[in-house]
């Protein structure tokens, strides 16, 4: 009973948090971007009101579509959700975690890309179809940063799931590991920015449908089905977030309610830091993206090698 | 019965089915039963055959006089053919039922017979390859499954990119022959017995390099395999079969490469680590260019046969960390790094089949392979658009199908890898899952492209808004392809474990040191189906809740938004090529896309056009001009050929002059 209180429930409540906190990540994140803007912003709960409006409302569906489009946002929505369950928060457990444990987790975000990317050729809409393209091709080049990035941190520690990485991670000495940690949270982070379609790569408030990536993919969901994806969104958001926190995360013995704290507090700072990068960069062109990318690219292939150093 | 009998017994019915239903040409429905009923039955003895000897793991011989004297007939049946053998007998069984189906409005035609002869030439030959225990008869059987799939080819043989894919294939897979006749002529230690006991026993006794060896095995079943820059006909041959033969081809014959690799691997002994590096840089280069030219396709067939290369490239890629693993006494990434390779063997000859056999529907359905043609088939294909989701998200490595599982394996291996001690494994592994990471993004991407382009959205042209469901025998084909598919993919933690079998024939180690890195990674899966389980319930709790929502506010139905614009016509989806632009443009270097465009000019424009074509740069920029400095030269060695008798006399005196001076 003493093991469940101490490994199993603060993994759960960790999902919780994920699961209750996520939009309030993303009402931060817009608050951060309207005092960096001058203004004062949407309430911290703006994105609550957002999802439940939208439950509320009836869905339209274009009669071009098929069953791909109804499937895709609660496809969407149960990978991420599930992948959740395998990435650790920080110090804490996953709920979920196993040798290799990773590989299901990129593989889950990737079924969930697929069919995002079918439902918007399903509407046969040019705006949707580029959408999906562009999507298609960024997702292709980050597919090998994000694995080498994981396989680093693998070399690193010796281990193969998320959570053992991030543990042994936390055990090891700092400044020792700083080599590899900087070129890691380089490429993750680019990774955190192409995944969840932030600035540079993509503008999630721009107007034009033609200069968008992820939003234009969406732009048939309405209803409730817009409301999976928006949530969806926030809790890959909060994924990526947690690798994140995972590898800077400077601490380790702390008590284990006490790290579950410490982790949705690095959410917070990776999500203000993500605003203030927002804030002052300026989209990059699209064709300068696939740059973006493989300078991550190389970024992780430097993580991975300088692990060799560290011992 | 002895499995090797049953095995024996299958082939026979391949090759009974294949006689009768030539003899019985003329009377095209008979013929088709002959085929349906041979093909079903041949599939289903040998299945149970090769079953056997998986399960019971142990080793069967046969011995026969041969005609020739001295000579013996030498085959056998051990786990690692048996396992070759199980895509054999299911691929060729599935894809008898969906042919019978799909030929039927040629029952008419005489061309019916024929095509089923070389069919079940085909399929018998590929079973007596991997039975085959001597070089002469492994030899043959390669001839004849070689030669056969030229005259499927050639099933159109009016068309001339008929007679030019037939003529690629041919020149191709000969010059992969040369060398493996050099190949068993030098894998015998006294050059008199070809029989494969002999090869292996040899060992010290061989005076020839096994490096050398290792290198014919690659170049000669390469050829085969469709490795880069071998894979030339690969692309042109598959399409102009009819789909269930190319079904055959792509998803079973091109393993048979796969299958002579292992086999010489495993007649060679400890291998040396370079031949791990060089499979594994074959691997790499072979799965990126064979995605990267597929995603430059707008024909469907000609798509799936560049992703044959892909496949090929991510199991030698397995096989190469196997390889590597096996050098370096690494237990852990040798089995995983073989065990992953089998598999997507296996998952490889499940989906492409699959998928094979939908663009067969599709052809059959709207008379055309052009994805920019298609569109909004899932409304009236529903089950061929079904399966064909199914396979495409296989293909991918997408949980929880059966394509994630062998790519698992191999992820596992290469974090097995990375954490050894010595550099070049390590470096090795890293590659290995960098490719098969960008690999699975780009097949992504492509499969998007055409399972988008072909059955989602609105149909591009009218073939495409007429087109129909097909008949319940095809139906039927590609359902059990995709069943396969899932089950594969579910029961992974309980496959795994079975590739103890074929592991232990191929690096001769004791099935007690190989199992325990496999059962680690089913431990892993079984937990993965236990998230499967939760992601499907997950899936109808959240169907649950939308359907509750919508029973508040039911659902409207309205034309697609087009941003305010209301007259929109299919015109304006995006194409296929348009999807895959930005990718192809980043790549144009290598892909050398040729476009040649009439742009829009003035305020009042005429038509435009847009064409594009990406060749394959490999036969258009290497080979061809390569063939024809070769053409060149041979014909200033025409000289010696004057047709007078004279001439011949004297070339016999001078060269029996210059025999008895160097025998002397």
């Amino acid at each position: 009973m003493s093991e469940v209180l101490t490994t199993l429930l603060p993994s759960l409540v960790s999902l919780a948090l994920a699961l209750g906190l996520a939009l309030w990540m993303l009402g931060l994140l817009a608050r951060t971007k309207a005092r960096f803007a001058g203004r004062a912003g949407a309430p911290l709960m703006q994105r609550y009101r957002d999802v439940f409006k939208l439950l509320g409302k009836g869905a339209v569906y274009s009669r071009t579509t098929s069953a791909i489009f109804k499937a895709s946002p609660i496809v969407a929505l149960a990978t991420t959700l599930v992948a959740l369950s395998m990435v650790p928060l920080g110090e804490v457990e996953a709920a979920v975690h196993f040798d290799g444990d990773l590989f299901v987790v990129a593989g889950l975000l990737a079924l969930g890309r697929f069919i995002t990317m079918l439902a918007a050729l399903d509407t046969g809409s040019p705006f949707e179809g580029m959408g999906a393209s562009r999507e298609a091709h960024f997702g292709a080049l980050l597919e090998p940063v994000f694995l080498i990035s994981l396989l680093a941190l693998a070399r690193l520690t010796g281990a193969s799931s998320l959570t053992d990485m991030m543990q042994a991670l936390h055990r090891m000495d700092a400044a020792s590991t700083l080599p590899v940690v900087v070129p890691l949270v380089a490429a993750l982070g680019v990774a955190y920015l192409v995944e969840n379609s932030r600035m540079p790569v993509d503008d999630p408030t721009t107007h034009l449908e033609l200069t968008m990536i992820h939003e234009v993919m969406i732009l048939d969901h309405c209803g409730p089905d817009l409301a999976f994806i928006e949530y969806a969104a926030a809790l890959k958001q909060w994924l990526f977030a947690a690798l994140l926190v995972g590898v800077v995360l400077p601490i380790a013995s702390v008590p284990v309610w006490a790290s579950v704290a410490v982790g949705v507090a690095g959410i917070a700072v990776v999500t203000v830091a993500v605003g203030v990068v927002e804030s002052s960069m300026a989209r990059l062109r699209l064709l300068n993206v696939p740059g973006l990318i493989l300078g991550a690219g190389a970024a992780s292939v430097v993580a991975f090698l300088l692990t060799g150093m560290v011992h | 019965m002895s499995p090797l009998t049953l095995v024996l017994i299958g082939i026979g019915l391949f090759l009974l089915a294949g006689v009768l239903s030539w003899a019985l040409r003329n009377h095209g429905a008979l013929a088709q039963a002959a085929a349906g009923v041979g093909g079903v039955a041949g599939a289903l003895i040998g299945l149970w055959g090769a079953g056997a000897a998986l399960v019971t793991r142990a080793t069967y011989d046969l011995q026969l006089p041969g005609s020739m004297p001295g000579s013996t007939l030498h085959l056998g049946l051990d786990s690692l053919s048996a396992f070759f053998l199980l895509p054999v007998f299911f691929g060729a069984g599935v894809a008898t039922l969906y042919g019978v189906s799909y030929l039927k409005h040629d029952q008419a035609k005489r061309r019916i017979g024929r095509t089923w002869f070389f069919y079940f030439l085909l399929a018998a030959s590929m079973g007596l390859v991997t039975i085959a225990r001597d070089g002469l008869v492994f030899l043959i059987a390669w001839e004849v499954m070689a030669l056969s799939p030229l005259f499927l080819v050639l099933f159109e043989h009016e068309r001339p990119d008929s007679r030019r894919a037939a003529w690629i294939y041919m020149v191709a897979s000969h010059l992969g022959a040369a060398c493996l006749l050099v190949l068993f002529l030098l894998l015998s230690p006294d050059q008199a017995s070809l029989d494969f006991s002999t090869y292996a026993t040899s060992v010290d006794a061989r005076t020839v390099s096994p490096t050398l060896l290792f290198a014919l095995a690659v170049l000669g079943f390469g050829s085969k395999a469709g490795f880069v820059p071998l894979h030339v006909w690969l692309p042109e041959a598959h399409p102009a079969a009819p789909s269930h033969a190319s079904a055959l081809m792509s998803g079973v014959m091109i393993k048979m490469g796969i299958y002579g690799i292992v086999r010489v691997l495993a007649l060679l002994g400890t291998p040396e680590e370079s031949w791990g590096w060089a499979l594994v840089a074959i691997g790499a280069s072979s799965g990126i260019l064979g995605v990267v030219f597929a995603l430059a396709q707008h024909d469907l067939k000609r798509l799936l046969a560049y992703h044959s290369v892909e496949n090929i490239g991510i199991i030698t890629l397995g096989l190469g960390l196997g390889v590597v693993g096996w050098a370096r006494g690494e237990t852990e990434l040798m089995v995983l790094g073989f065990a992953g390779g089998l598999l997507h063997v296996i998952n490889h000859s499940l989906f492409k089949s699959l998928l094979f056999l939908g663009a067969g529907s599709v052809l059959h359905s709207t008379g055309t392979l052009e994805l920019e043609k298609m569109g909004g088939l899932s409304k009236r294909m529903p089950v061929t658009a079904g399966t064909f989701l199914v396979g495409a998200a296989a293909i991918v490595g997408l949980p929880p199908l059966n394509g994630f599982i062998s790519e698992f394996l191999i992820f596992m291996a290469g974090v097995a890898g990375v954490g050894t001690q010595s550099a070049s494994v390590i470096v090795s592994a890293m590659v290995v899952v960098a490719s098969l990471g960008l690999i699975g993004g780009l097949a992504g991407a492509c499969f998007v492209k055409a399972h988008g382009t072909v059955f989602l959205g609105t149909a591009r042209s009218d073939s495409a808004a007429e087109a129909h469901e097909v008949a319940v025998g095809m139906r039927f084909g590609m359902m059990v392809f995709a069943i396969a598919c899932v089950l594969v993919g579910l029961g992974g933690c309980f496959v795994v474990p079975l590739l103890a079998a074929p592991l232990t024939v191929i690096v001769h180690q004791d099935a007690a040191l190989i199992l325990p890195p496999l059962l680690h990674a089913a431990d892993s899966l079984g937990v993965a189906l236990t998230v499967f389980a939760a992601l499907f319930v997950v899936l109808l709790a959240l169907f649950g809740v939308r359907s509750l929502l919508a029973k508040k506010q039911p659902a409207v139905e309205v034309e697609t938004w087009g941003c305010g614009y209301p007259e929109t016509t299919p015109r304006v989806q995006y194409t296929a090529s348009s999807f895959a632009h930005p990718i192809t443009r980043d790549l144009s270097s290598v892909l050398r896309t040729k476009e040649s465009s009439v742009d829009l000019e003035s305020l009042f424009p005429k038509r435009g056009h847009f064409h594009s074509h990406a060749p394959d740069f490999v036969l258009d920029l290497w080979l061809t001009p390569l063939f024809r400095r070769v053409a060149r030269l041979a014909e200033r060695v025409r000289v010696l050929q004057q047709g007078t008798v004279h001439l011949y006399v004297l070339y016999i005196a001078l060269a029996l002059v210059f025999m008895l001076m160097w025998l002397r």
